[in-house]
């Protein structure tokens, strides 16, 4: 556990003990600096964003990759793998090809907020989807089809029978894809350019921090950029945790 | 719940039409772009002396950080399956806490400790320079990849059960010997998976190294760094995208062994 401690714990704590140097009110002034506030706000509001798409397309993916049934399946299956096992700078550069300022389709998103986004939808994709995918494997298909033979059409099927089962899970991958889009900085820093008051990311705005040696002001934010993360995932997983609850009594 | 023939296919052409303008009309574009000038070019590019070293660097950090992950993700995964004793939970928590934890966080937190003006500052004024080399590169990539060697061996440890090893010890085996004959082959399959997350993260690690690593070409620079800075530094736009692609490749390989791996461990 000493080994535990030195690799993860220590550094973390140096990272507390630095972002209070300056007592609460230093922290306090580092984090709400203009251009800090204007990261983390663009921060948890794209994270957000992609979350968000995130819930839909993919469970909208692990539908067809589930349900569906046509050739090339285990291709497509195999294309989410990918999309985790690649390094976050290559998928900065891979849609920068595409997205960026020599873009033949003449798209030049270079340095703009939807290219922040679409990096991050690039990298949290597969969150969702895996998480998803066994439960609808193992979904109940006896209580739909007794919903369509009283007579539910299918969006109300997937509304009162799917949907709810599927809540906790979602939670859960939506969850692991706000945080991964949160700390995201790999596959932003490319396309995105890092623009301070527009398309800078927190985890960007760390890095300079420290490239211009103010660590204080690195230390305290990374410090509430991880209280973020650690409050979201905390709400998440009691909100799975209350409505597996409710699924289980209902 | 079944769907008609038409919203199957809509949902079916919504689905791959999303990864198609995600993942794959990108991903060919990157290709068509380093292959374009053929394949001298790009074997050129790729082999260069920075280039070269970068891959060397790549590949060192992957040789140091897999047995160090190995050996703590296997003592670890046992200490949790087998083992009971106080703050079992907290342990827990803090293994997962690096998949939690931002990259550039990870860099900052290493600087904090061990740079010049960190906790452990003394070392790097008695010469031994954690930041801006290799130890500061290797620290920060065992950060990072912690969980996979024991999120994939200790499953596998709470269904072999602990009734086999029980025998061999009744039966006068030494840990050691147990551990070897009967731990050892059961977990094979799941170690190996772990290994496999480790080396891809190793390798794919940018975000906590361009805080930790100077960059310096030849030095402390890896393929992923080469990859940013021969785009930003050089302008080197077709550098970038064939450094890009032989990490491409390797990711493609780490997939293939995956899919090969999973079969094997289902099959086991």
């Amino acid at each position: 556990m000493l080994w535990l401690s030195l690799i993860v714990l220590l550094p973390l704590a140096a990272v507390l003990v630095r972002a209070l140097d300056g007592g609460l009110a230093g922290l306090w002034d580092a984090v709400t600096a203009p251009s800090a506030v204007a990261a983390l706000q663009f921060t948890i509001v794209a994270s957000a964003i992609v979350t968000l798409a995130n819930a839909v397309v993919g469970t909208l993916i692990a539908w067809v990759l589930v349900r569906d049934d046509f050739r090339g399946k285990g291709l497509v299956d195999a294309m989410i793998d990918l999309l985790l096992a690649l390094p976050t700078i290559v998928a900065s550069i891979v849609l920068l090809a595409l997205y960026g300022p020599r873009s033949p389709i003449g798209i030049d998103l270079f340095a703009t907020k939807p290219a922040v986004v679409l990096a991050l939808l690039f990298v949290t994709l597969p969150f969702v989807v895996r998480s998803v995918q066994p439960v609808l494997m193992e979904a109940d298909r006896e209580a739909e089809e007794a919903a369509a033979s009283l007579g539910a059409g299918n969006w109300t099927i997937f509304r009162r029978v799917v949907l709810p089962a599927l809540v906790p899970t979602l939670l859960g991958g939506g969850g692991l894809a706000f945080a991964r889009a949160l700390g995201e900085y790999g596959s932003v820093v490319l396309i995105g350019g890092g623009i301070p008051r527009d398309t800078e990311v927190s985890s960007q705005y760390i890095a300079k921090q420290i490239e211009t040696d103010q660590p204080t002001s690195a230390a305290a934010v990374s410090l509430t950029l991880l209280l973020v993360a650690f409050v979201v995932l905390f709400v998440l997983r009691v909100g799975a945790k209350r409505s597996m609850r409710h699924e289980v009594s209902a | 719940m079944t769907l008609g023939v038409r919203s199957r296919l809509a949902l079916r052409a919504v689905a791959l039409g999303y990864l198609l303008i995600l993942l794959l009309v990108p991903l060919g574009m990157i290709l068509f772009r380093t292959f374009e000038d053929g394949l001298v070019a790009f074997w050129e590019s790729v082999t260069t002396p920075a280039s070269i070293s970068a891959i060397g660097m790549s590949l060192t950090i992957v040789a140091i950080v897999v047995p160090a992950n190995v050996i703590f993700g296997i003592v670890t995964a046992l200490a949790l399956a087998r083992g009971r004793f106080p703050g079992k939970g907290v342990v827990q928590a803090v293994v997962d806490l690096p998949f939690a934890v931002s990259p550039v966080i990870v860099g900052v937190s290493l600087v904090l400790l061990w740079g010049v003006n960190g906790w452990f500052g003394g070392l790097a004024e008695a010469g031994f320079q954690v930041i801006f080399s290799l130890p500061g590169m290797v620290l920060a990539t065992i950060f990072v990849t912690l969980p996979f060697v024991v999120r994939e061996v200790e499953p596998v440890l709470h269904e072999i059960g602990d009734e086999q090893e029980q025998a061999a010890a009744t039966l006068g085996a030494s840990r050691w010997q147990t551990f070897w004959r009967i731990t050892l082959p059961a977990i094979r399959w799941g170690l190996a998976y772990g290994v496999v997350l480790t080396v891809a993260r190793s390798l794919g690690e940018f975000g906590a190294l361009t805080v930790v690593a100077g960059g310096v070409p030849g030095e402390s620079q890896t393929l992923t760094l080469l990859v940013h800075a021969r785009y930003i530094d050089d302008h080197n736009t077709f550098g970038a995208y064939s450094a890009a692609t032989v990490l491409m490749g390797l990711a493609l390989v780490t997939l293939l062994l995956m899919t090969v791996l999973n079969r094997k461990r289902e099959a086991a």
